[in-house]
């Protein structure tokens, strides 16, 4: 099982993305964002960071990027990919979800360790959690707030497309406290929060990432 | 040459925590009675030769793919002054041509 992570300029969590994939029990491989080449993967993680510096937009140009072709239309024919952070910002900026993120509304860069509920336990990088069960994962981030029209986030909810939601004070100002979401067929999702940095005890606040990374290989492995 | 202006701004109902900033910072510096502010993204693009309908369509579609983010904010085109005024007197020229295209 072969798990990519994409490496932008400025990207700053690929590595620990990629121990996470060796943590869960697959391959991590390295891809790089001038490539027009996925190398093969089944699988693909875009970390967390600050790529592109955020210019323009955070993910604006990312989106542009030779790998981004290749995973849109990966991703288009089913394969599992998940957006950490600057990894959500680039899906949503890919039209691969909807809605978008923006500037937290305190205006303060928020790092914590972040209580959540994962909403939706079928999807490819959460089929691993029971269903509602409550989780703590490493939240950092300074445009995490998810914005969505109405409509948009009653069909995300009306669909069970809200992936994890935060528990707590809301700490960006998200509309309906969303901390993830997927697209429909569920092989997609876009999470704030870092599941990579709660992968060991030793650094962090405990294990309860990792089950992203394990649905993942085990959706694989049922696929 | 022909210079096209494109201003990108965050929707009115999103709300934009930099305006709130720069807004709040207003009072302490004793500017009194600014009761809101929006910071938007100013885009000056030079096209070779003619401002055709075509070149113009297609900075629309510039906008839209890359400059803004059709979720969040909205965007205007105007064309600019053209050939010869290369003084960068852009300022004071834009206020008066500035005409919307439809989206």
């Amino acid at each position: 099982m072969r798990i990519g992570v994409v490496t932008f300029p400025g990207s700053l969590d690929d590595v620990d993305a990629q121990r996470a994939v060796t943590y869960a029990g697959a391959e991590p491989v390295a891809l790089w964002h001038r490539d027009h080449d996925l190398r093969g993967v089944d699988a693909v993680v875009l970390p967390g960071g600050f790529s592109y510096g955020d210019y323009l937009r955070a993910g604006a140009i990312s989106r542009f990027s030779p790998v981004m072709t290749e995973v849109v239309d990966a991703a288009e024919k089913g394969m599992p990919v998940l957006g950490i952070c600057n990894g959500f910002q680039i899906l949503c900026e890919s039209h691969l979800l909807p809605g978008a993120l923006i500037r937290n509304d305190h205006r303060r860069f928020a790092c914590l360790d972040q209580r959540l509920r994962i909403e939706n336990n079928e999807t490819a990088w959460t089929n691993e959690y029971d269903p509602g069960v409550e989780v703590t994962i490493v939240l950092k981030n300074g445009e995490g707030g998810y914005i969505a029209d109405e409509a948009t986030l009653d069909m995300l909810e009306a669909e069970g497309r809200v992936v994890a939601r935060y528990l707590g004070e809301n700490p960006n100002g998200s509309l309906r406290a969303i901390a993830g979401v997927s697209n429909a067929r569920g092989n997609v999702v876009g999470l704030m929060p870092h599941p990579e940095h709660a992968i060991d005890r030793l650094c962090g606040p405990g294990t309860d990432g990792l089950g992203f990374f394990g649905s993942a290989v085990k959706a694989l492995a049922n696929a | 040459m022909a210079r096209v202006v494109v201003d990108v701004m965050p929707k009115p109902e999103i709300l934009d925590p930099q305006g709130k900033a720069v807004q709040g910072a207003l009072p302490r510096l004793g500017f009194e009675g600014i009761t809101d502010v929006r910071q938007g993204k100013r885009f000056e693009l030079e096209l070779e030769g003619e401002l055709t309908s075509d070149r113009l369509e297609q900075v629309h579609a510039i906008a839209e793919t890359l400059l803004s983010n059709p979720v969040i904010e909205d965007f205007v085109v105007s064309p600019g002054s053209t050939t010869g005024s290369t003084t960068g007197s852009m300022t004071g020229s834009t206020t008066g041509s500035r005409s919307e295209v439809p989206r």
